[in-house]
């Protein structure tokens, strides 16, 4: 089981493989779509982000909002090809990692490897149980989004296992093999 | 004929979709425990083991089982003796979207197609409505999450490709589906009617419970050899390998005309929530 705190450094995701568990503890922010595009634009623009992306990781999540006496409701990982438009521009600019559920297009594997980043499976549907690793949450950009607005996360221990690494290795492609009957 | 009043069926209502996005249906954990025995992969058992959990963190904390919380579709038999008192029964299950999604704090995912601005409530509900005989309203109310819904498909077949056709279309989209619709998928399939009728009757096809057969040997056997194919493809729990893809497959079928043999494929994710209710 490998830590990983952000803001996380080239070398550290490099030394990730496909397969790996990883536990993150610390800073992490949301992002979906909407956010993404805005995020875009703004780098399109010359505009400052509203976080550094260098180090960073993103969780692909629209939360259920926080009912009373809870940082977050729940949170689990939204489709990432959704992001695939996007994705390269953030990891040319130092993004570590990515958290999603679902295979990336061919564009974001070569800007991972090229860049240095990795994208991390978290359980899809486990919305609840992943809520359990948030300490906190705080919507920081792009407010009238919503759901989708960008948020600032607190994680502790939030458990992910490593799909595509900085070597061009899948692990939905390899496991899947493993099991295919014809 | 018999009159129920607006504000019971909206209150009912309301409650049902509360406790669908919470607790997790009888047959569905039954579903998970089951693949638990079945499967063969240790990732893909981890995740099973992690659905289990999550449902029970759910029911206990009260915090939805997954954060999509789904556009909120509803199925309404409606007795011909039966009347709403009191305002329009599409209004009282909009106003118990509206209250339900908003009290509960559920994750509003109704927005517009060009602006993506979203509605606030996740409000209109998606309404069915079928008339019966009798004096009773029956309601199913299902929360139809995007990851799943993105991944299903119509199609209008040939009628020579026939049953191969059909079962090589739904296997394939299943293939092609991969990671994103949060296997264990469950997968409704509608044949025949007509272009939109086929997709509804696949959506009511994903109502039917969980390792239900279907009551027409023909299409129970159907049911299986499709389930099994799919279960061969090695996707597994969570896309990451295993003998899971699928928890069940329910087919429905209704004549269709003779140039046609329209399929539809809706693929359901295994957070299935749906609510029967009664009045
Ligand atoms: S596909 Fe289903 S389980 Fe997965 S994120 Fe969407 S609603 Fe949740």
């Amino acid at each position: 089981m490998t830590i990983l705190k952000p803001p996380v450094k080239r070398e550290d995701v490099e030394a990730l493989e496909a397969g790996d568990k990883v536990l993150i503890t610390g800073t992490i922010y949301t992002g979906r779509d909407a956010a993404h595009k805005r995020l875009v634009d703004l780098l399109d623009g010359n505009k400052p982000l509203p976080f550094d992306v260098d180090g960073a990781i993103i969780f692909y999540v629209g939360p259920t909002p926080s009912p009373p006496g809870r940082p977050i409701g729940s949170a689990g990982p939204t489709t990432s090809y959704r992001m695939d438009a996007y994705a390269p521009r953030l990891i040319e600019r130092g993004l570590r990692g990515m958290i999603g559920k679902g295979p990336r297009a061919a564009e974001v594997k070569d800007a991972m490897k090229k860049y240095g980043c990795v994208y991390l499976g978290a359980t899809g549907g486990a919305g609840a149980l992943m809520a359990q690793a948030v300490k906190k949450a705080e919507v920081i950009a792009f407010d009238d989004l919503g759901p989708e607005a960008v948020r600032k996360l607190e994680v502790e221990n939030f458990p992910v296992i490593v799909i595509n690494d900085t070597k061009g290795n899948d692990l939905y492609i390899e496991n899947v093999k493993k099991y295919k009957r014809e | 004929m018999r009159s129920i009043p607006y504000n019971t069926i909206k209150e009912k209502v309301k409650a049902a979709i509360m406790e669908a996005a919470f607790i997790a249906g009888e047959d569905l954990m039954a579903g998970f425990k089951r693949a638990l025995e079945q499967e063969e992969s240790p990732l893909g058992k981890e995740i099973l083991n992690q659905l289990i959990e999550n449902a029970e963190i759910a029911r206990k904390e009260r915090i939805p089982l997954c954060q999509d919380t789904g556009l909120a579709v509803f199925f309404v038999e409606m007795g011909d003796e039966v009347k709403v008192e009191g305002g329009l029964l599409p209004d009282a299950l909009n106003e118990a979207t509206k209250e339900a999604y908003g009290e509960a704090y559920l994750r509003k995912s109704a927005c517009n197609p060009f602006t993506r601005k979203n509605t606030g409530d996740n409000t209109p509900a998606i309404i069915h409505y079928d008339i019966v005989k009798g004096d009773k309203l029956h309601i199913t109310f299902c929360a139809k999450g995007g990851g799943s819904e993105n991944m299903s498909r119509v199609t209008m077949l040939t009628p020579s490709d026939g049953k191969k056709g059909i079962e090589d279309f739904v296997v394939q989209r299943v293939w092609e589906a991969e990671a994103n619709p949060c296997p264990p998928v469950i997968v409704g399939v509608g044949i025949g009617g007509t272009f939109e009728r086929a997709a509804l009757i696949a959506k009511k096809a994903l109502l039917e419970p969980i390792g239900k057969k279907n009551p027409d040997p023909e299409l129970a056997e159907m049911e299986e050899r499709i389930l099994k194919r799919i279960n061969n493809l090695g996707i597994g729990p969570g896309g990451l390998g295993g003998r899971i893809t699928a928890l069940d497959v329910h087919v429905k079928m209704e004549p269709c005309h003779i140039a046609s043999l329209p399929l539809a494929v809706n693929i359901n994710c295994h957070s299935s929530r749906h609510a029967e209710i009664d009045f």
